[in-house]
């Protein structure tokens, strides 16, 4: 499985919570924090589950979502 | 667990042609997907330059803030109209038209329906959403018999406001649209199916086949009283029943 990570811009995101729905690995959670307009933000939970399949940004409304993948010769190391 | 950032690509950012402005739509709403979908769309056909954008009146008014092209705001349902003397002017420009239920199929019925039957070779994003979202979730003609709305508390009744239109249908049965297709975005193919949709859509008026319209069902967490989750399952389970998804025309 290729390894990912994503970076979520907590003043875009708006906890409106379809990236935890449509995530298949189950990475993402409500964080216990609050951006500045006052929403509850995401945050990776597990990070090391995530496999940069970017369904969570795909469907991110706010474009608060970057998602990085490994590079394909590092995955056979 | 520390991520080695150095091994990382990037396999998903910003689109280009989007400003760094944030949207104004509320929480979980499918606007801001569309919009990003179009985003996307734009630079990967490098038109950029070429596109414009026609804005309609609903929630999506201040749209040309967001993109990094031309843009204009039409008078409420006179987007099509706009489109059309846009692209007349200079046909080698990339006109679209981004509207609603309530600009497209209720104010805009005639604007709508004559820009498809003349075949405009313009690019048609209708949002369907079942409401009037920004007004305060008033009974839209694409409203769901039984759906609730503020001026329908009851849910909508047959006898008293008709049916909810099938508005891709009705342009489907013209003879001069050459992509006519409806979309949805309640899960992660779908949103792939609404994305290659209007890439086709686009790719038809930049080869100047002609018309296209794509319907997209979309939600209104805010104005439906659900969650964003929820309102996805909604789309799903309740509003693909009476607007059925796939091509409708594909003559490109």
């Amino acid at each position: 499985m290729p390894k990912g990570t994503v970076v979520i811009d907590r003043e875009r995101c708006k906890g409106c919570g379809l990236c935890l729905a449509l995530c298949p690995e189950d990475v993402l959670a409500y964080s216990a924090d609050y951006n500045q307009s006052g929403y509850n933000v995401v945050y990776m939970e597990r990070p090391e589950r995530c496999i940069g399949c970017a369904f969570c940004a795909q469907t991110c409304p706010d474009i608060a979502i970057e998602v990085y993948r490994e590079k394909k010769s590092q995955q056979r190391e | 667990m520390s991520v080695n950032m150095d091994n990382m690509v990037k396999v998903f950012e910003r689109p280009r042609s989007l400003t760094d402005a944030q949207f104004s739509y509320c929480p979980g709403c499918h606007h801001g997907l569309v919009t990003r979908i179009i985003a996307h769309t734009i630079d990967e056909l490098g038109i950029q330059d070429r596109a414009v954008i026609v804005a309609s009146v609903g929630c999506s008014v201040t749209m040309y803030e967001w993109f990094r092209c031309d843009g204009i705001q039409a008078a409420h349902g006179r987007a099509c109209a706009v489109a059309t003397g846009i692209k007349r002017v200079n046909s080698n420009l990339i006109v679209f038209t981004y509207q609603g239920d309530g600009d497209l199929a209720a104010i805009g019925t005639a604007e709508s329906i004559h820009a498809a039957n003349r075949g405009e070779n313009i690019t048609v994003i209708f949002i369907n959403n079942q409401i009037y979202g920004m007004t305060g979730g008033q009974m839209a003609p694409t409203t769901l018999l039984g759906q609730r709305a503020t001026s329908c508390p009851d849910g909508r009744n047959a006898q008293l406001a008709g049916y909810p239109i099938r508005f891709a249908e009705v342009i489907a049965q013209l003879d001069a649209p050459v992509y006519v297709t409806r979309q949805a975005l309640y899960d992660q193919k779908r949103i792939m199916a609404a994305s290659r949709a209007i890439k086709k859509a686009f790719q038809c008026q930049i080869d100047g086949k002609g018309y296209s319209l794509v319907e997209i069902l979309t939600n209104c967490p805010t104005n439906w009283r659900m969650s964003p989750v929820e309102s996805n399952s909604y789309v799903m389970n309740q509003v693909v029943g009476t607007f059925p998804l796939g091509d409708l025309v594909d003559r490109g």
